[in-house]
């Protein structure tokens, strides 16, 4: 899963690595369902369309890896709920001018324990901020690893995932 | 996400009805009133190969009624998309979004599905993700689910299951991380 903010670079990083051009598929569903209405109020329940987009990897003749970016609007839990089961890891984007952005995205994944990694993501090429000042600002623990990547480069998004799905299996083995 | 394709019969197939508390539903799509356009079918020849659905009412398959259907139904953005599943909204099988479907259909076994299942069998010649047909059909996900679902318990697709740890909440067994791992870097 790629997970962040709205415009945090999702869709590019997933581009960047997939072999194919990311694909948008969409789940239509009612505001209810969000978690936003009390389920009593059915009656006036409106739908909407939440869109994903996503990539894929064939890694071997039998193995191909999907990329899915969540969701820009966090409150479509119910998508991330659906993408959590099965899934190896997130990568949370990170833009570290508007680091509040990531917040739902981090507590989604503490909370599920699916192994993640940060992934700050440096606009026009610049970071910043440390990976150590980030973890610091946002009470990470140790054990979470916390890079700097460009989303536009496949070599850093391959990076990246490389970094999570080692992670992924340190908390496996552990 | 990983899903290896081949996977040794992974049917792992939860109850759809049964959400537990109902609260973490991830499949709350909105729920047209039911219709049953379809004409009740008697036992058709069925010859398919029934895969072990636990729990799964088995409903016959349904066709399409002798209605005039202008050409191109299936892509017009005014037929709501639940209309293509009977109004009906969840899938017999809980279908992991990146499960893969291959088809395993003969082109005549295809003559009076629905246009949607035909679509759907022609661009699974190649090996494509529950996902990926809903992207290159435009149709949506819930809806996808629901016709591939179909087209599984008729026997004319074969559907991979990703694997995964059973009792480590379906993630990926540390083999298959492995290999991921292993392939992400000769990339």
């Amino acid at each position: 899963m790629v997970a962040g903010g709205f415009g945090v670079g999702k869709t590019t990083f997933v581009g960047a690595v997939s072999e194919i051009n990311p694909l948008r598929t969409e789940a239509v569903m009612t505001s209810a369902s969000a978690g936003i209405d009390d389920l009593t109020h059915t009656g006036d329940k409106t739908t909407t369309t939440v869109a994903m987009d996503f990539g894929r990897i064939t890694l071997d003749q039998d193995l191909i890896l999907y990329l899915f970016g969540t969701p820009g609007q966090d409150r479509f839990w119910f998508m991330w709920d659906d993408l959590v089961r099965g899934a190896i890891g997130a990568v949370v984007l990170v833009d570290t001018r508007r680091l509040a952005d990531c917040f739902p995205a981090v507590d989604y994944f503490e909370n599920s324990g699916l192994p993640f990694v940060i992934a700050l993501n440096g606009f026009d090429g610049q970071q910043p901020y440390s990976p150590d000042e980030v973890r610091e600002a946002l009470q990470i623990g140790p054990d979470t690893p916390i890079i700097t990547t460009d989303a536009r480069h496949r070599a850093d998004a391959k990076s990246t995932l490389i970094t999570l799905v080692e992670h992924a299996l340190m908390a496996r083995l552990r | 996400m990983a899903t290896p394709p081949g996977g040794s019969g992974n049917w792992s197939y939860g109850p759809v009805q049964d959400h537990g508390d109902g609260s973490a539903n991830p499949y709350a799509y909105p729920s047209p009133p039911y219709r049953q356009p379809y004409a009740p079918q008697g036992p058709g020849p069925s010859p398919y190969d029934q895969p072990p659905a636990p729990r799964i009412q088995p409903v016959q398959p349904q066709r399409r009624t002798p209605e005039p259907a202008p050409a191109g139904a299936s892509n017009n953005p005014l037929v709501r998309p639940y209309a293509m599943t009977g109004g009906r909204t969840r899938p017999r099988y809980q279908l992991a979004i990146e499960a893969l479907v291959h088809t395993t259909a003969q082109p005549h076994q295809m003559q009076g599905q629905l246009p949607e299942h035909q679509r759907i069998c022609h661009l699974c010649r190649e090996i494509k993700s529950v996902a990926e047909i809903s992207a290159l059909l435009t149709i949506p996900l819930g809806v996808a689910r629901i016709l591939v679902a179909d087209l599984a318990e008729a026997g004319l697709v074969a559907i991979h299951q990703p694997g995964g740890d059973e009792n480590a909440g379906g993630q990926p067994d540390v083999t298959l991380l492995e290999r991921v791992l292993s392939g992400l870097r000769k990339l």
